[in-house]
């Protein structure tokens, strides 16, 4: 992708996503998050964390430009969402790789189809991205399960699909709902290697988990945590 | 296993793909499957629908068709013709009197033709019913003179009916005016019921086939979601429900309309076939042709593509409300 470019510098440093005085309330009457400041790096590894109910899932679609903030400003490759015109907003979509918590798959496509979807909906033709996705599927160990519907997978070859499907556009952004909520521990840091390699290729990647056990091993990544609507950020101690 | 760094550098994958199996080359080469459920049960639904909506459209749009030819028909063909009946009277000459109340018919404006039914003529129709065996000179028959009517302005009948009283009192003029103007208010009825009908089922078919497409397309909200996550365009996302649903209502409506159609057809047949006998004609007489020409099966198409139409519209505009509020 085009890099830099484009992008707002801050101490020279360069921001994906940055939140100012971000506060959500479903019902205007309980506030999810509150007044939440934080920025994502280019080329960073962050956790997302904090108990069940926090708000992990919310502040993904909160950068996702799923959900509208009740207050503060939300940037996005160094764009003000709200002054994004729909198109503006399609393409800045396609810069995210998303990991649902749920997956979201479609049922009634298989595997292979699932994954090819964000190279489809660009218009490509699939003997152009037909390849990319069978290698994609093997590389997550899914070679042999392409051509099934998502209702015979496992939890954890959805998880993977999903994560294939969230790769393929080779995203500057990755965000990762509980992406190992569903698999065994070594499936899990399997999952985990793969989400670093990413990093390394070049990604900036945020997981959203409350696994303790799995952020200690990568314990040189950040840590944003949220805890009674407000975000606190652990820098790694480096 | 592959490198990630690898697999996202774009140059590494294409020497991969000559490597593929022969079933991924398959995979890749195989026809595209629709991002749209294609058969969902909601979806057969709506095809019922619209298919029992179509046929319903276009059976009453035909019924306002064969009503409309029919009341013309007898108009047309009422007010094209009217009978003096000159009645044999004592010390008259029928033939002079006929031949009399003939030129004042002649001679009045708006005429086209007149012709005397001739005696022999008379007797031929009526022998079947008298019998044979009479002498129709001893019978009081009246003769017929047929008056047709130009297309210009309708003659002066009362002026008419004034002359044949008073050079030719025996003569009466069967102005058929009266009945004339009640068929055409019965007829005007009809047409005006059939149209109403037609138009109460065009409307109701238009609410059947929007429910039943925001039915159809509630199950795909996920889908619309999911689409819309991955990055394609709102323009995109319509397009794909859109196709799927303008092939769904065409599905259906075809089957209602071809269903119509064929019903026409078979009545048409029924009807030639029965043309022969007594009452075939009839049927003839009272409804006219029941062919209802290439008219009316253009009138079927227009509704069956209009319905289809409706239904890709429909899911078009679910689809654009629904992303309308995803931001
Ligand atoms: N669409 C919604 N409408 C109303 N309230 C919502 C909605 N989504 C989430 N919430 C509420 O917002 C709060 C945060 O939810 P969220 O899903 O973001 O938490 P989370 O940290 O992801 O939880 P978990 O770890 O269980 O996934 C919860 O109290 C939840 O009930
Ligand atoms: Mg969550």
């Amino acid at each position: 992708m085009g890099g830099a470019a484009g992008l707002p510098h801050m101490k020279g440093i360069t921001f994906l996503v940055r939140f100012e005085n971000v506060s959500l309330s479903y019902d205007g009457e309980h506030a999810t998050l509150r007044d939440v400041n934080f920025a994502i790096e280019q080329h960073s590894f962050q956790f997302l964390t904090g108990p069940s109910g926090a708000g992990k899932t919310s502040l993904l679609r909160l950068m996702l430009m799923a959900l509208k903030p009740t207050s503060g400003q939300i940037s996005v490759f160094g764009r003000r969402v709200e002054t994004l015109s729909k198109p503006q907003l399609t393409a800045a979509r396609r810069r995210i790789g998303v990991v649902f918590q749920d997956f979201r798959l479609l049922d009634h496509l298989t595997v292979y189809d699932n994954v090819a979807l964000p190279l489809r909906v660009l218009g490509q033709p699939e003997s152009k991205y037909g390849p990319e996705v069978i290698e994609l599927l093997q590389w997550v160990g899914l070679g042999d399960r392409m051509r099934v519907l998502p209702a015979v997978l496992s939890g954890g070859e959805k998880q993977r699909t999903a994560i294939a499907r969230a790769l393929i556009g080779r995203p500057e952004l990755l965000l990762a709902d509980e992406p190992t909520g569903n698999v065994d521990p070594t499936l899990a840091r399997r999952l985990l290697r793969l989400f670093a390699e990413l990093h390394r290729s070049g990604t900036s990647v945020v997981i959203a988990t409350h696994d303790l056990g799995l952020m200690e091993q990568f314990a040189g990544a950040k840590r944003l945590v949220l805890a009674d609507g407000r975000l606190h950020v652990f820098e790694p101690h480096s | 296993m592959l490198h990630i760094k690898t697999l996202l550098s774009r140059k590494s994958l294409f020497p991969k793909v000559a490597s593929l199996d022969v079933g991924q080359g398959r995979l890749i080469e195989k026809r595209r499957v629709a991002l749209v459920q294609r058969d969902s049960i909601s979806g057969r639904a709506l095809v019922t629908v619209v298919a029992i909506m179509t046929f319903l459209a276009t059976l009453s749009a035909g019924a306002a068709f064969l009503v409309a030819q029919a009341s013309d028909g007898w108009q047309h063909q009422v007010s094209q013709e009217m009978t003096i009946q000159v009645r044999p009277a004592e010390g008259r000459s029928l033939d002079k009197d006929a031949a009399a109340a003939a030129a004042l018919a002649r001679a009045t404006r708006g005429i086209a033709s007149v012709r005397i039914v001739s005696k022999a003529e008379s007797e031929r129709l009526l022998q079947p019913w008298l019998g044979s065996g009479l002498n129709f000179d001893a019978l009081p028959i009246p003769r017929m003179i047929i008056v047709k009517l130009g297309n210009g302005a309708p003659p002066d009948l009362q002026a008419l009916n004034a002359a044949l009283a008073k050079a030719v009192p025996n003569a009466a003029l069967d102005d058929h005016r009266l009945w004339l103007q009640r068929l055409d208010t019965m007829a005007g009825t009809m047409e005006t019921g059939a149209v109403l009908v037609f138009m109460l089922v065009l409307v109701a078919t238009a609410l059947a086939v929007g429910f039943a497409t925001r039915g159809a397309m509630a199950g795909n909200r996920d889908i619309i979601d999911v689409l819309h996550f991955v990055g394609a365009s709102d323009g995109y996302i319509a397009r794909e429900f859109q196709g799927h649903f303008l092939r769904l209502g065409a599905t259906g409506a075809a089957s209602g309309a071809l269903l119509a159609v064929l019903i026409y057809a078979a009545a048409g047949l029924f009807e030639h076939f029965a043309m022969a006998t007594a009452g075939g004609d009839q049927l003839r007489a009272l409804f006219g042709s029941f062919s209802i020409g290439s008219r009316g099966y253009g009138v079927i198409a227009m509704i069956a593509l209009g319905i289809a139409l409706l239904t890709a519209f429909m899911s078009r505009s679910v689809v654009i409300r629904h992303l309308r509020g995803l931001y």
